[in-house]
C-alpha cells in the first residue's frame, strides 16, 4: 500500500553519499540539529498534551487524594488495591468487552456490505454517500442526544413505530422505556454506536475498494472463477490493509467512548451501564486516585492495541 | 457524478475497479433501493433533530412523525439565553486548533516528505501513536494537569488538546499529499533563487493545497465536535462551547428539549455540510492518510 512516489528512495541515495563526503564534527552536529526546527513545534505539542498527560495520570494513580481534591501525599499501590477490590470492576470489564467485540464486529459486517453497495455505479450513488458521511460529521454526543429522544417512552419516533407495528404494547410502561432497563439501553446504545462508526469504517473499506485494480478481477473472470470465489480470494485479502485499519481504529474508538453511553444513561442505574471509559470518568467525581489507576489500566489496553497495530502495519511503516 | 469527486483525489489513480455500467435490470433496482433506504436511515435522526427543534411546545409530546404546526421560536427563544457566547467560544476553539494544527502540521509533513534523517522513523511512529490515543483516555492526566500544573484559560487548553490530537491525521494526510508533489518542481524554484522556505510557500503549498483544506476541515471538524476534555476543563457557563452547552439542557428528570435540538441543528448541520463539501476526498483521504 506504498501511496509514494519513488523520489524519498533518490533523496535518501543523495543523503548517504553526501554524510560521506563532508563527514566533519560540526557538519555532522549541524546535520543532527538540521530537523529540529521543522519538527520541534509538532514535538513539543504532542509533549504538551500527549506525555505529560500519561505522566500525571501516573502520578496521580500514586497519590492519596481526598474526595475534596487535596492531595495527602504518597499512597504507593493502594489506589490500585482498591480498583482491583471494587465489587463493580468485573461486571464493568465484561460489559467492556462485550461492548467492544459486538460493535467492532457488527460494524465491519455491515460497512463490509455498505462499501461494496456504495462501489456499484448506481443513480444517486453521491447522493447516499452524503447521507453516510452525517453521523460521522455530526458530535457523537448529539448523536446520542437524539437517540435519547427518539427513545422517549411516552412518544419517541421508534416507540410511535414500534407501536404502530405492534411490538411496543402501551406508552409509558415499562417495555416503552428502553434506557431505564440496563440490557435494553445497552442493546439500544450498542446500536447507536454502531450508526456512528459505520460511516468512518464504511469510508475506509471504500477506499480499499477503489484501490484494487479491475484487472485483477477481469482475470478472475476469465479464469472462470464464480462470484463467491472471486470475493474470498481476492477482494477480502487486497482489502486487507484498509480492514486493518478500520478495525483497528474503530477499536480504539469504541474501547474510548464516552459521549453515547454518558448522555443516554449517564451509566446507570448503579454503574450497570457503565463501561470502563465511562466509569473512570464516574470514579473521578470522587475518588480520583482510583480513577487514575483505572485510567492507567485502560491506557495499558490501548497501548497493547497500539502495539498490535503496528505490529500489523511494520512492514508497510519500514518503506513509508 | 461520482467519478468526478473520486478523480479529484491526488496521490492515486482511482475509480478503477468500477465494474461496466449494465442496463437497469431488476438488480440495479434492489441496489437503488436497498441504497436509498441505508442513506435515508442514516440521515433520519439528524430530521429528528431539525422537526422536532421547530415543533411548537404545544405539539412537542404529540405521537406522530410531524407536528401539525412549524414554529422558529425554539430558535430565537434560545439565541436569546446567550448561545451566541458559546457558538463563539466554539468557533474560538475550533479555528485556533485548525490554525494551530496547519502551523505545526505542514513544517512537519513537508520536512519528513523530502529528507530522509535520523529520528525519522522514530517521529512517524510517534505521530502515528498519537493518532491512536484519543483525549478520553488521558482524560484524568489532562485534567490534573491543566487544574494543577497549567493555568491557562480553558480555551487556549481546548485550543491545545485539539490540536495536538488531531495534528496526528495532518501530518500523516499531508504527508502523502507533499510526498507526490516531484521534487524537481521546487528545485527548478531554488535554482531560480527562492529559498527552501519560498520554495514551500510558492510550489509546495498551492500544488497540496487540496490536502490542505481536508486536513483543516477534519480538524476543525472534530474540534467542533469534541465533548469530554470540554466537559472536563470547562467550568463557567460563558467558557462552555457548544457541546457542552447542549449536555446542560439534559436534566436529570427533565429536559428542554425543543430548546435543545434548536441548538443541536445551529450546532450540526453546518458541520454535515461542510463535512460533505470534501466528502470526494474522504476516500482519497484515507487511502493515503490511514493506510500506511
Amino acid at each position: 500500500m506504498d501511496t509514494r512516489p519513488a523520489a524519498p528512495v533518490e533523496a535518501r541515495q543523495d543523503a548517504v553519499v553526501a554524510a560521506r563526503i563532508h563527514q566533519t564534527p560540526g557538519r555532522r552536529l549541524r546535520r543532527a540539529l538540521a530537523p529540529l526546527p521543522w519538527l520541534a513545534p509538532a514535538v513539543a505539542l504532542i509533549a504538551f498534551v500527549v506525555l505529560w498527560p500519561v505522566w500525571e495520570m501516573f502520578q496521580t494513580s500514586r497519590q492519596h487524594i481526598n474526595s475534596y481534591g487535596f492531595n495527602l501525599g504518597n499512597y504507593g499501590w493502594t489506589n490500585y488495591s482498591t480498583l482491583f477490590a471494587d465489587p463493580n470492576l468485573g461486571s464493568v470489564m465484561l460489559r467492556t468487552v462485550v461492548w467492544t467485540l459486538a460493535i467492532v464486529a457488527a460494524t465491519m459486517l455491515i460497512s463490509l456490505a455498505l462499501a461494496q453497495l456504495l462501489n456499484r455505479a448506481f443513480p444517486g450513488r453521491r447522493v447516499v454517500r452524503w447521507a453516510l458521511i452525517a453521523p460521522w460529521a455530526a458530535s457523537v454526543m448529539m448523536t446520542a442526544i437524539v437517540f435519547r429522544w427518539m427513545l422517549d417512552p411516552n412518544n419517541g419516533v421508534i416507540n410511535v413505530f414500534l407501536h404502530q407495528i405492534g411490538v411496543v404494547k402501551e406508552f409509558n410502561g415499562s417495555q416503552a422505556s428502553w434506557l431505564g432497563n440496563p440490557n435494553d439501553a445497552l442493546i439500544w446504545m450498542m446500536v447507536v454506536a454502531v450508526f456512528v462508526s459505520v460511516p468512518f469504517a464504511t469510508y475506509a473499506l471504500l477506499a480499499g475498494l477503489t484501490s484494487i485494480p479491475s484487472e485483477v478481477y477481469e482475470a478472475a473472470r476469465i479464469d472462470g472463477a464464480g462470484w463467491w470465489r472471486t470475493y474470498r480470494s481476492i477482494t477480502i485479502p487486497l482489502l486487507r490493509p484498509a480492514m486493518l485499519v478500520a478495525v483497528l481504529i474503530n477499536l480504539m474508538n469504541v474501547f474510548n467512548s464516552f459521549p453515547i453511553i454518558w448522555t443516554m444513561t449517564g451509566g446507570g442505574p448503579d454503574y450497570q451501564t457503565s463501561t470502563s471509559t465511562v466509569y473512570m470518568y464516574s470514579l473521578k467525581q470522587f475518588n480520583i486516585g482510583e480513577s487514575g489507576a483505572l485510567s492507567v489500566v485502560n491506557f495499558g489496553v490501548v497501548i497493547l492495541i497500539v502495539l498490535v497495530f503496528l505490529r500489523a502495519n511494520r512492514s508497510t511503516l519500514k518503506e513509508g | 457524478m461520482a467519478t468526478a469527486t473520486i478523480a479529484a483525489a491526488p496521490p492515486r489513480e482511482q475509480g478503477k475497479s468500477r465494474r461496466p455500467r449494465k442496463p437497469p435490470t431488476l438488480r440495479t433496482v434492489l441496489v437503488c433501493a436497498v441504497a436509498y433506504l441505508v442513506g435515508l436511515i442514516f440521515v433520519l435522526p439528524y430530521l429528528e433533530m431539525i422537526v422536532t427543534a421547530l415543533r411548537p411546545q404545544a405539539e412537542l409530546r404529540d405521537r406522530d412523525y410531524f407536528p401539525h404546526h412549524l414554529t422558529f421560536s425554539n430558535f430565537t427563544n434560545i439565541w436569546s439565553t446567550g448561545l451566541g457566547t458559546n457558538l463563539a467560544v466554539s468557533l474560538e476553539i475550533s479555528i485556533g486548533a485548525t490554525l494551530l494544527v496547519l502551523l505545526v502540521a505542514i513544517p512537519a509533513a513537508y520536512y519528513t516528505s523530502r529528507r530522509r534523517f535520523r529520528g525519522r522513523g522514530l517521529f512517524l511512529i510517534l505521530v502515528l501513536v498519537t493518532q491512536m490515543f484519543q483525549p478520553t483516555s488521558l482524560i484524568v492526566g489532562l485534567y490534573q494537569e491543566f487544574t494543577n500544573t497549567v493555568h491557562v484559560n480553558s480555551t487556549i487548553a481546548l485550543i491545545l488538546v485539539n490540536a495536538g490530537f488531531n495534528m496526528a491525521f495532518a501530518i500523516w494526510i499531508l504527508n502523502a499529499y507533499f510526498g507526490a508533489i516531484p521534487k524537481e518542481l521546487e528545485e527548478a524554484a531554488m535554482v531560480d533563487g527562492t529559498s527552501r522556505i519560498g520554495a514551500m510557500f510558492r510550489v509546495i503549498i498551492p500544488l497540496a493545497l487540496p490536502g490542505i483544506v481536508t486536513a483543516l476541515i477534519f480538524t476543525f471538524i472534530a474540534a467542533w465536535n469534541e465533548f469530554i476534555t470540554a466537559l472536563t476543563l470547562t467550568t463557567t457557563d460563558s467558557s462552555e462551547p457548544l457541546t457542552v452547552k447542549m449536555n446542560t439542557y439534559i436534566g436529570q428528570y427533565s429536559t428542554d428539549w425543543q430548546h435543545l435540538f434548536a441548538g443541536s441543528v445551529i450546532a450540526t448541520i453546518p458541520v454535515i455540510i461542510l463535512f460533505a463539501f470534501i466528502e470526494g476526498k474522504v476516500v482519497s483521504g484515507l487511502t493515503a492518510g490511514s493506510i500506511k
